[in-house]
């Protein structure tokens, strides 16, 4: 298929349901409207309310808050996740006594968190923060313990037989390793660092895409909703997209899922 | 013809701890020496320890009782003087070919900027000229094993272990790369042990072809010296009659290996 029929295709996908929803709620079907606009505004109104919020300018504040909470968390959280994941994989033993204490803390539902990060840290950037990193710590760890415990052993062997010392093997054989392990799950993480921050915004603060949404919310301003729920998934897309160039740059040697360059 | 010993093993045994209180002995007291500039071939039934014996020769593993001495000198730990050629991929997958081929010299203290050129001859000399960017996943089996083959020899070891290095390749690459091998150890003539399970690559390319027992506790049971002259082509040299002579020769011997081997491999899957 043609690019263009496909980017065709997606579009009518979109303007279908965008009109499914407008008709909907706006004209009655038996003398009765489906969805009623209180419960689910329509695209108009929610439209309006983006353009207002971007051309008041009122929107980059939350943005920009949002961004640097999701950055923040992904970057604290994957250090952590490298650096721990290295270390327990290098040493067993540390791994196996820490081992039932990892699984206990990732088995909890982080949301339960929020009250906790809020009490220690206020309502500010740094509690969320703290959620998004609990989230994207986990992912990055797992995956690269997982990386520097399955590096080939011919790999291994090899670069012992071409003389490289511990240090050296960990240059190049353990970290490049881990490194490429790590990269593979950057989706899910930065996904989880947005995710993160959302919904501990949500919970408790004075700003970002989360406290919008939740403001919307307290007046029952469905319009307001629906926009900031709009605005956040464009966000993420973005981002997305951005972890698309970073993967490609960085992960040219790997091959692709149909075993071609 | 030489006086030196590359490697040499004396009453090498090799043992491994199964999961319980067993000991599974790999190699029983293995003899073999390897002279300065002679080329040896290692063939035996699979599962015959071929590969752990070269192992133990790298340092990679210690031997159970019996001694490794390298060029006189007993071994601890790696052996420095060698380099390894494996039977799977080994190639870092993280870097270029060029890459691959440069690290042997950085590792050792080379700066980048001497190695790359140095590297970029070799791959040359290996045919990859034109193909230095090429990360592993890019190339070719044949191709691969052409820059481990480099990634080996720019060191410049004193002795080329190879384990079944073209095992994985098809009937027409072994070919060439086993002419490939032979101009590249003519211009210098290194010690090599070449372990394969393919008794006319042996022939074809070693000056001495060591046969093992079926393994478990397998011993070295037969060593033969191939006077074919040098330089050789492997594809000629099959066409020899002394080629065929000691073909035959050797073939009788380890024939009934490899049908003991057999044997005891269908047997252990009806135990099962």
């Amino acid at each position: 298929m043609s690019r263009l029929t496909l980017l065709s295709l997606q579009v009518l996908v979109a303007v279908v349901c965008l009109a499914l929803w407008q008709l909907l709620s706006t004209v009655p079907v038996f003398g009765k409207i489906l969805l009623p606009p209180f419960f689910f505004s329509n695209p108009v109104d929610v439209f309006a309310q983006i353009v207002k919020w971007f051309s008041s300018g009122v929107i980059w504040k939350h943005l920009g808050i949002t961004l640097t909470e999701s950055i923040l968390a992904f970057v604290i959280g994957s250090a952590g996740g490298v650096l721990i994941g290295f270390w327990f994989a290098r040493q067993p033993l540390v791994a196996a006594v820490f081992d039932p204490y990892v699984k206990m803390v990732n088995a909890l539902p982080r949301v339960v968190l929020a009250p906790i990060f809020a009490l220690w840290l206020g309502l500010g950037i740094w509690s969320k923060v703290a959620l998004g990193v609990t989230l994207v710590f986990f992912i990055v760890f797992f995956n690269v313990y997982q990386g520097v415990k399955e590096v080939s052993r011919t790999v291994l062997d090899n670069g012992r037989m071409l003389g490289m010392s511990e240090r050296q093997l960990m240059q190049h054989v353990y970290w490049p390793s881990a490194l490429s392990w790590m990269f593979s799950s950057l989706h899910t993480s930065v996904g989880f660092a947005v995710v993160g921050a959302v919904v501990g915004e949500y919970l408790g603060s004075a700003a970002g895409l989360g406290y919008l949404i939740q403001q919307a919310e307290g007046i029952f301003d469905v319009a307001g909703v629906f926009a900031g729920m709009f605005v956040l998934s464009a966000f993420v897309i973005l981002i997305d997209f951005g972890v698309t160039l970073v993967e490609r740059r960085l992960l040219v040697w790997r091959p692709t899922v149909d075993g071609r360059g | 013809m030489t006086t030196l010993t590359a490697v040499a093993l004396e009453d090498a045994k090799v043992a491994f701890r199964l999961g319980d209180e067993r000991v599974y002995t790999a190699v029983e007291k293995a003899n073999l020496t390897v002279g300065e500039g002679e080329f040896v071939a290692i063939v035996g039934p699979t599962g015959c320890g071929k590969s752990t014996l070269l192992n133990v020769a790298a340092g990679l593993l210690k031997p159970a009782a019996g001694s490794v001495r390298i060029f006189d000198q007993p071994l601890a730990g790696l052996n420095r003087d060698a380099g390894y050629l494996f039977q799977a991929d080994a190639l870092f997958p993280w870097m270029t070919a060029l890459d691959n081929v440069a690290i042997g010299l950085e590792v050792s203290g080379t700066p980048r900027s001497e190695a790359l050129p140095r590297a970029q001859k070799w791959l040359t000399s290996v045919g990859l000229g034109a193909f230095a960017n090429r990360y592993p996943h890019m190339l070719s089996g044949g191709q691969r094993k052409r820059v481990a083959l480099a990634q080996v020899l720019i060191r410049d070891p004193k002795i080329l272990l190879m384990d079944e290095p073209f095992g994985p390749l098809d009937a027409q690459t072994r070919q060439v790369m086993g002419n490939l091998l032979l101009d590249l150890w003519n211009a210098d003539r290194k010690a090599v042990l070449f372990v394969t399970h393919d008794l006319e690559e042996a022939i074809a390319l070693a000056d001495r072809v060591v046969i093992m027992s079926t393994g478990p506790s397998s011993r070295i049971i037969g060593d033969w010296r191939v006077s074919l002259p040098r330089p050789r082509d492997i594809f000629e040299v099959r066409l020899d009659q002394e080629f065929h002579a000691l073909h035959r020769e050797i073939w009788s011997v380890l024939k009934d290996e490899v049908m003991k081997g057999y044997a005891q491999s269908t047997q252990a899957a009806e135990a099962v």
